[in-house]
């Protein structure tokens, strides 16, 4: 059970090392249970690592990770119960449609109604038309589409979401914004890495700016 | 949001759910199935070529010809079987869902072993028309030696296919691994394959089914244990 006195998500000095370099360098903060978080850097400041990192895809080279009080290395199956990732890449099978696309991860996660769960979904984000079409025929804003339908279909108690509004048409942009007011309104902490720092502060109440791998004020 | 929270499923549900869909991106794909048929079926003609028109020596030595097709195959399969899991990150999606990494792993090596299965029925009827052999000892005998060889290959098959899979020389790097590894299965199911075809005068089969069930033993229960490491880690 997660704690509920703990913050959403804790880093004690972490540190993160590809190679020779260093992407993030003793990092410390925590973000208060209930608050949203914005995420902003250059390229390459760390943001997609760090997010990588809360979502125990990566481990950190040293410090600790924290999520809902438990450990994100330690605790990593459990962490990943509650936690979603918007990423870059879409986690999705380019020879399965969209509906078996979610209906495998639906399968997977015990959902009650696989199909009928995809199904809504796929009607949520505006795919339902194109619901039996192979993902390998879509443009870059269905498949984020797609890949938020993803992490929606994982009920999460915390969405990271890496450049979410990326490839996105202006509707698209507008759901977007929609789904994460959604998301914020049924409890879920959001943590939103994007360039769009004005679009990303009307969504966070919460800023960390990073600069090679490390925060520094905005 | 309205969806219902999931709860989590057990690692024969989770084993299930990736192995149907590994079967259902194959079947919309039929790709590492015709592949690795149309490999295998040229290899047991380039060996009727090589050895010429001796056909006591392609009878005599059809069972090893007809494993060592399937070993080429399954080198294909395997490393394809993980390249569709790269394409978008899919094991990491997979992997956060969270599935566990044990049942990501018997899925795979499951789902190869019955691609292995179907090539050794394809292959079959062809091997018998061009060696000119004969199932001498019946098709139950052929059946086990045909399933026990497959999932053989296919357990550490899928730990160095995925160990392989982000290494820039994979092509080459996964039959290195594999090919030394195992040569005591590849030894036993020729041997027992031969006995299938030329007859057992000697009781000798059981001995080879139990090598090749040890071999099937260690390898499942190793893949099983160290493939949460390897992806992982």
């Amino acid at each position: 059970m997660p704690s509920t006195s703990a913050p959403a998500l804790a880093l004690h000095d972490v540190s993160k090392r590809y190679g020779r370099r260093w992407a993030l360098a003793r990092l410390t903060y925590a973000l208060p249970s209930g608050r949203s978080l914005l995420l902003t850097g250059h390229n390459g400041s760390g943001k997609t690592t760090l997010l990588r990192m809360l979502a125990t895809a990566l481990s950190p080279t040293a410090g600790r990770v924290e999520v809902l009080g438990r450990d994100a290395v330690t605790d990593r199956d459990s962490v990943r119960r509650d936690v979603a990732l918007l990423s870059h890449a879409s986690f999705l099978y380019e020879d399965l449609t969209a509906h078996q696309n979610l209906t495998v991860l639906a399968r997977l996660l015990g959902h009650p109604s696989p199909k009928d769960g995809a199904s809504a979904l796929l009607s949520r984000v505006g795919l339902e038309k194109r619901s039996d079409n192979p993902v390998r025929g879509f443009s870059a804003g269905m498949r984020k589409r797609l890949a938020i339908a993803r992490l929606l279909l994982k009920a999460p108690s915390i969405a990271l979401l890496d450049e979410p509004f990326g490839e996105l048409d202006p509707s698209g942009i507008r759901d977007m914004e929609a789904i994460i007011a959604e998301l914020k309104a049924g409890g879920v902490t959001v943590v939103l890495a994007t360039h769009l720092v004005e679009q990303g502060m009307t969504l966070c109440e919460e800023r960390l700016h990073l600069q090679d791998g490390r925060a520094v004020a905005a | 949001m309205s969806t219902p929270r999931p709860r989590p499923i057990g690692l024969i549900g989770a084993t299930l759910a990736l192995l149907r869909k590994d079967l259902l991106i194959e079947w919309r794909t039929r790709a590492r199935l015709n592949a690795i048929v149309f490999f295998a079926l040229a290899t047991l003609l380039m060996f009727s070529f090589a050895l010429g028109p001796d056909t006591r020596l392609l009878e005599k030595n059809a069972g090893g010809y007809f494993w060592l097709a399937i070993l080429f195959a399954s080198v294909l399969a395997m490393g394809e079987s993980f390249r569709v899991e790269s394409e978008n990150a899919c094991l990491d999606g997979i992997r956060l869902a969270p599935a566990d990494a044990r049942a990501i792993y018997l899925s795979k090596a499951l789902g190869n072993a019955l691609l292995l299965i179907a090539l050794g029925i394809v292959l079959l009827p062809v091997m018998v028309a061009l060696y000119g052999v004969k199932v001498v000892t019946g098709f139950v005998d052929l059946g086990t030696v045909l399933l026990l060889g497959s999932l053989a290959l296919s357990a550490p098959g899928t730990v160095y296919a995925a160990i392989s899979s982000n290494a820039r020389a994979r092509d080459v790097l996964l039959p290195l691994l594999l090919f030394p590894l195992v040569i005591p299965a590849l030894l036993s199911l020729a041997k027992a394959t031969s006995l299938v075809l030329q007859g057992d005068p000697m009781n000798q089969l059981g001995s080879w089914l139990g090598l090749l069930l040890g071999f099937n033993l260690i390898y499942w229960g190793v893949g099983f244990v160290l493939f949460p490491r390897i992806i992982e880690d």
